[in-house]
Formats: C-alpha cells, structure tokens, sequence
C-alpha cells in the first residue's frame, strides 16, 4: 500500500521532506505509517510522545485505519496565534 | 460579506473580518488582532514565518467558529489567520465576534484564541537575533474535550 505522507514545521525538516509518497505494505493503521517513516527516517523518532495526525484532512488516532492513497499528516505541536505558546 | 475563515498569505484586513459577522442581531462587537512582537523569552526577534497545514487549518478554523456560535446564542464569530514571513507589528491573526450582548462578544472572542491555539496546524519559526527555533505549544487534538474545557473556563473566568 501507498500513502501520501505530510510533514509540518521541524519535523519536515528533520525528515528532510515535507511531501512524499511512502510505500507500506500491510499497513491497517496510523501507527504502521508513523513506524515505516521512523523506520527510513529515525529523526522523526523525536516527536513520537508529542505529534498529532491528521487522515484526509481529518484528525485522527494511531489507531484509525488508513487506505491506499489515503493523505496520512503528522504535525508537531501547534503554535498558531500570536504572542506565548499554549500551556 | 467576506468569508468567516480564511488561511492566507496576503495582509489582514480587521474591516474585512469584521464584515463577516456583521447583522442586525449584533449588539455588540469584540475584535482581536495577534501581532508579531520583537521579543520573546529574552530574545530579541527578527522575524517570525508562520507555516500552516492549510486545508486542514482551515477546516479547524470552521469547527471553532462553529463551537462558539453553539455556545454563546447569536453569535457571529470569523478568523483570519496568515501565514508566511511576517514582520516585528504585522497582524498574524483576526478574530471578529458578533452577539446580543456585550459579555458574549468579550468571552466568545477570548476562547476563539485559545482554542486557535490548541488545535489550529500552524507554526511559527522564529528568527531572532543569533539564530531560529521552531515554536511548539499544543499536541493538537480536535477531539480532546477538556482542552475544549480549559479554554471555555478561561473564555468564562
């Protein structure tokens, strides 16, 4: 299966890449996802306590299935607004 | 009337957001402006570059406007927030609230930031004198009902 992956903010940078196709053969979840890109990327390791996803423009769990083709987003923590970051 | 959300790197227009919620129900409008300050934590800034997951971004702007006109009766609430490299006292983000009356427009306002910055997928890179550093604040979770919580119980205190 492929899925078309998105990175945000420092965690694209760390990976190197902000989009890009990723194959994952017998990936269900999120979490088969997130494992192949620490898997050819071991930098991301970095957020896996601290980024959020999103499955076609939706937010999502580890556990929410994924599908060939799907749009699989990892984001670190937000920091929109202005002034201090969230607490 | 200009629309109630929008992701974008031109300028902000706080008349343009204010026309969003504009009607005859209003008795009472609340704006916010986020701007860029040339300081933080002891740093002197430069500049900050807002990068946003856009499609995304905005769908999350429409559920906060959304939440606020479930919670306050006869709200309008519109946000706009941009993205890209912005200077020392540009605007980053508007919020314009509209209701009956004045106490709603004030705490309604005041949740549409905080929820902005709970579950909203923009960044900021901060450039500042001697270096740059990502900014991160929230693990965004749209469906995390006591972040929800907190920021109603910060819009209300």
């Amino acid at each position: 299966m492929r899925v078309n992956v998105k990175l945000f903010a420092r965690l694209r940078e760390l990976v190197g890449a902000g989009e890009f196709t990723l194959e994952v053969p017998g990936a269900t979840t999120v979490a088969d996802v997130w494992a192949a890109l620490v898997a050819a990327h071991p930098a991301a390791e970095a957020y896996a306590r601290s980024m959020s996803c999103a499955v076609n423009l939706d937010y999502a769990r580890m556990t929410t299935p994924v599908a060939d083709g799907d749009e699989v987003a990892f984001l670190p923590p937000v920091s929109g607004g202005s002034g201090a970051a969230a607490r | 009337m200009t629309s109630a959300t929008a992701i974008t790197s031109a300028p902000l227009s706080v008349e343009a957001v204010l026309r969003a919620v504009e009607g005859p129900g209003a008795g009472a409008v609340t704006t916010f402006v986020g701007l860029v300050r040339d300081h933080n934590v002891g740093r002197k800034v430069l500049w900050l570059d807002y990068e946003a997951y856009a499609p995304l971004a905005e769908k999350a702007l429409g559920l906060i406007v959304s939440e606020g006109e479930a919670h306050w009766s006869g709200a309008r609430l519109a946000i706009h927030h941009r993205t890209g490299r912005l200077e020392i006292g540009e605007a980053s983000v508007v919020i314009a609230v509209a209701t009956p009356h004045r106490a709603d427009a004030f705490a309604a306002c005041r949740y549409a930031i905080e929820r902005i910055k709970q579950i909203v997928p923009i960044w900021k890179h901060e450039h500042f004198e001697g270096g740059e550093v990502w900014i991160e604040g929230a693990t965004a979770d749209a469906n995390d009902e006591a972040a929800r919580d907190a920021a109603l119980k910060i819009a209300c205190a």
